[in-house]
């Protein structure tokens, strides 16, 4: 088989791309680049591609395979970091992976793999591909404590059918750095990358600020009949739920509900949650019919029963006990280990 | 393996070869005053005498260097200072960097200076240094240095020649024609990379930009790089058969133009072995890794050091809007084979045909 393997110069996709080779597929490594490193750590005339791509590189050269690097930072910039600063100028609390696995990683790099006529694409995630008598099947990684499958419950059945996911069946990350070593890859031992790879520092807050100055206007802070109880620094600190950065007279609540128009964030006791989530641009790796599942309602939530109903594109949650939803995140249906869709939290 | 990518690098010259391996036999510091010193002093020289004869310069004016790199930012350091410099919309990075407040120069549509401009720029600024490249190494567009040397001239203005392209291929005595100085790298006409040299007029004046010990009568400090410069006095004048190498790329270029290739600066004067191919609607790093994997070397002349591919700034100035990013650039060594050619031709119809498939099909 001809394998596009998406490299980021991390230890996950290295191995993949090891074991491919290893397989004895023609392996063709890829690196995306998505923004300017010299840029997001701010040291100008460092190299735009920095680390991650030299050690790509230098893995491509030991595996012995051909590799080459994509400029996607146009796309990147478009459907990743300003739908991010967007997202929480509307009062969401985002998932930029999502986007870019939807957007770059299963979009453009699986089309262009298929342009070069490849047979699949693989990558480093923690998720299984298990084949099903009606096409591949989305699982759970064994090792739980890695598994990715809620930032991909976009993929669409047809990317799912190109894609391989060789270190969902690994029980845990330490396995795969021993493949690394035994690969003799230099990245065996490096360290895991950060939760938000364009922001390096750590704080999303500077990058809504360059891109949506408005979503860090100050606002009040009010409770649900309507009284003020004090002043916040932007919508954009805030998520639903959160009980941090709230003013003294709202001690012991948390966030309700995030009004852009207004810019208002709107507290209330803990505890009122609601049963009833609306959902939009549902992504089926099943029939599309009303089903009883487990729900994910954030990236490390635990499962919650729930009943869902299709509705066009997006879908109505029911769920068995009341929850906290925050309108950008994903909401997961599971069904065992087993992926049968998601879609975004309303 | 076709390599059609000699405008990144030629193929070592066999005669460059036995030079440098010679040398590196022979040992020694050309500024010890012992006998193995004595013993490289003497390849150093002639090296620069052999240099000097083919480019019709004295040998006390040529600079060895690492390379056109340092031989241009050599050049700007010692000729630009207290001068405005004037820079050339499409020259390459060597020069864009190492001069970051020059003004531009714009080209014509066909890549060529637009000499207008520069006598307007001359005008405001009489006693500039100007830099223009020879021959462009995406392009292989050949500037009109005669003109633009005579409008220097008449303005008091220095002009410096990024001949980096042009040394071996398309040689022209551009001291003759009014250049204060000129850029050359051996590994762009055969010789092994490592070495170059800044050559100017006689008697100009060249302030160090690294002095250490000096050598080079103080114009480069470092021990010279005496297996590359020995490569490079071998390499050049060899001969170089550009009528053949003219027509292959002549041949190539109709024949993908029949496939739907644009033909970047195609009206201009051109090196003989330089082919720049625009295929509307196909990003120009899909079709160097389309190439790659049919075995053929090109190369996108606006790649960085990572690999990353983005729209080049020489075709974004030549106007060339979104083409800027779907050009690649072929260019033929100087010991090119007739099936080279045909091997690239058959690789070219295939992606050409692949891409027209994939196209999105217009309302």
């Amino acid at each position: 088989m001809k394998v596009v393997v998406a490299m980021s110069g991390g230890v996950d996709s290295s191995v993949v791309a090891g074991l491919m080779a290893r397989e004895g597929h023609e392996v063709i490594g890829v690196t995306l680049q998505l923004y300017d490193h010299g840029a997001a750590v701010g040291r100008k005339g460092a190299c735009c591609a920095g680390q991650d791509i030299h050690d790509a590189k230098r893995v491509a050269d030991r595996l012995g395979i051909a590799h080459y690097v994509i400029d996607s930072e146009t796309r990147f910039k478009d459907s990743v970091i300003s739908a991010f600063a967007d997202a929480y100028a509307q009062g969401e609390t985002p998932v930029p992976c999502i986007a870019c696995n939807q957007h770059l990683k299963f979009g453009d790099l699986l089309e262009m793999a298929k342009g070069l006529g490849a047979d699949a694409l693989a990558t480093g995630h923690y998720v299984r591909r298990l084949e099903g008598p009606n096409g591949a099947e989305m699982h759970k990684a064994v090792d739980e404590t890695r598994d990715q499958s809620w930032f991909l419950f976009a993929t669409t059945q047809e990317q799912l059918d190109f894609c391989r996911f060789p270190l969902g069946a690994y029980a845990s990350k330490a396995e795969v750095r021993v493949v690394a070593a035994e690969m003799g890859l230099a990245v065996a031992e490096k360290a895991d990358s950060q939760d938000i790879c364009f922001v390096p520092s750590g704080t999303y807050v500077g990058i809504v600020e360059k891109l949506r100055p408005d979503a860090l206007e100050e606002g009040e802070v009010v409770s649900e009949d309507g009284r003020v109880l004090g002043t916040h620094q932007g919508i954009a600190r805030y998520t639903i739920g959160q009980a941090k950065r709230l003013p003294d007279k709202a001690a012991h609540m948390v966030v309700k509900s995030i009004e852009p128009g207004t810019k208002r964030i709107v507290v209330g006791p803990r505890g009122t949650q609601s049963r009833i989530i609306r959902l939009r641009d549902v992504n089926w790796l099943t029939a599309s019919e009303e089903l009883r599942a487990s729900v994910k309602l954030r990236a490390r939530d635990s499962l919650r029963a729930a009943t869902i109903r299709p509705d066009g594109q997006g879908a109505m949650l029911e769920l068995e006990e009341p929850a906290l939803a925050a309108p950008g995140q994903a909401a997961v249906f599971y069904e065992g280990s087993r992926i049968l869709g998601g879609g975004f939290i309303i | 393996m076709i390599y059609l990518d000699a405008n990144a690098t030629e193929p070592l010259r066999p005669e460059a070869r036995d030079a440098a391996l010679a040398t590196m036999e022979t040992g020694g510091n050309p500024s010890s005053v012992h006998q193995a010193g004595r013993a490289a002093r003497k390849i150093l020289e002639a090296a620069r005498e052999r240099v000097a004869d083919l480019t019709h310069a004295r040998p006390a004016d040529v600079v060895f260097c690492a390379g056109a790199t340092e031989a241009n930012a050599l050049a700007i350091h010692a000729l630009g200072a207290g001068r405005s410099v004037l820079i050339g919309a499409t020259e390459h990075d060597a020069i864009r960097a190492a001069a970051p407040h020059a003004l531009p120069l714009p080209v014509h549509p066909n890549g060529q200076v637009d000499l207008v401009a520069l006598q307007a720029h001359l005008t405001a600024h009489p006693g500039a240094l100007v830099c223009l490249m020879a021959a462009n190494n995406e392009t292989g567009v050949l500037h009109d240095i005669e003109s633009a040397a005579k409008l220097c001239a008449e303005a008091g203005a220095l002009l410096h020649v990024d001949a980096v392209q042009a040394v071996g291929r398309c040689n022209q005595d551009w001291l003759a024609l009014g250049a204060a100085s000129f850029a050359l790298s051996g590994h762009k006409f055969g010789g092994p990379p490592g070495a170059g040299a800044l050559v100017t007029r006689p008697y100009l004046e060249i302030k160090a930009l690294i002095r250490g010990g000096g050598q080079e009568l103080g114009r480069r400090g470092g021990t010279p790089a005496l297996p590359a410069i020995a490569g490079l006095a071998a390499a050049l004048g060899k001969p170089y058969f550009a009528g053949q190498i003219a027509a292959w790329r002549d041949e190539i270029e109709a024949f993908c133009v029949t496939q739907g290739a644009v033909s970047v600066g195609a009206g201009a004067p051109r090196l003989p072995n330089t082919l720049c191919l625009a295929l509307p609607g196909v990003r120009a790093d899909i079709q160097l890794i389309t190439l790659d994997m049919a075995g053929i070397c090109v190369s996108s002349g606006s790649a960085c050091s990572s690999g990353k591919v983005t729209a080049s700034h020489v075709l974004l100035a030549m106007g060339l809007g979104d083409l800027a990013g779907q050009a690649i650039r072929v260019s033929l060594p100087w010991n090119a084979e007739a099936a080279m050619v045909l091997k690239f031709k058959a690789a070219y119809e295939a992606m050409a045909r692949r891409a027209l498939r994939s196209a999105p099909q217009s309302a």
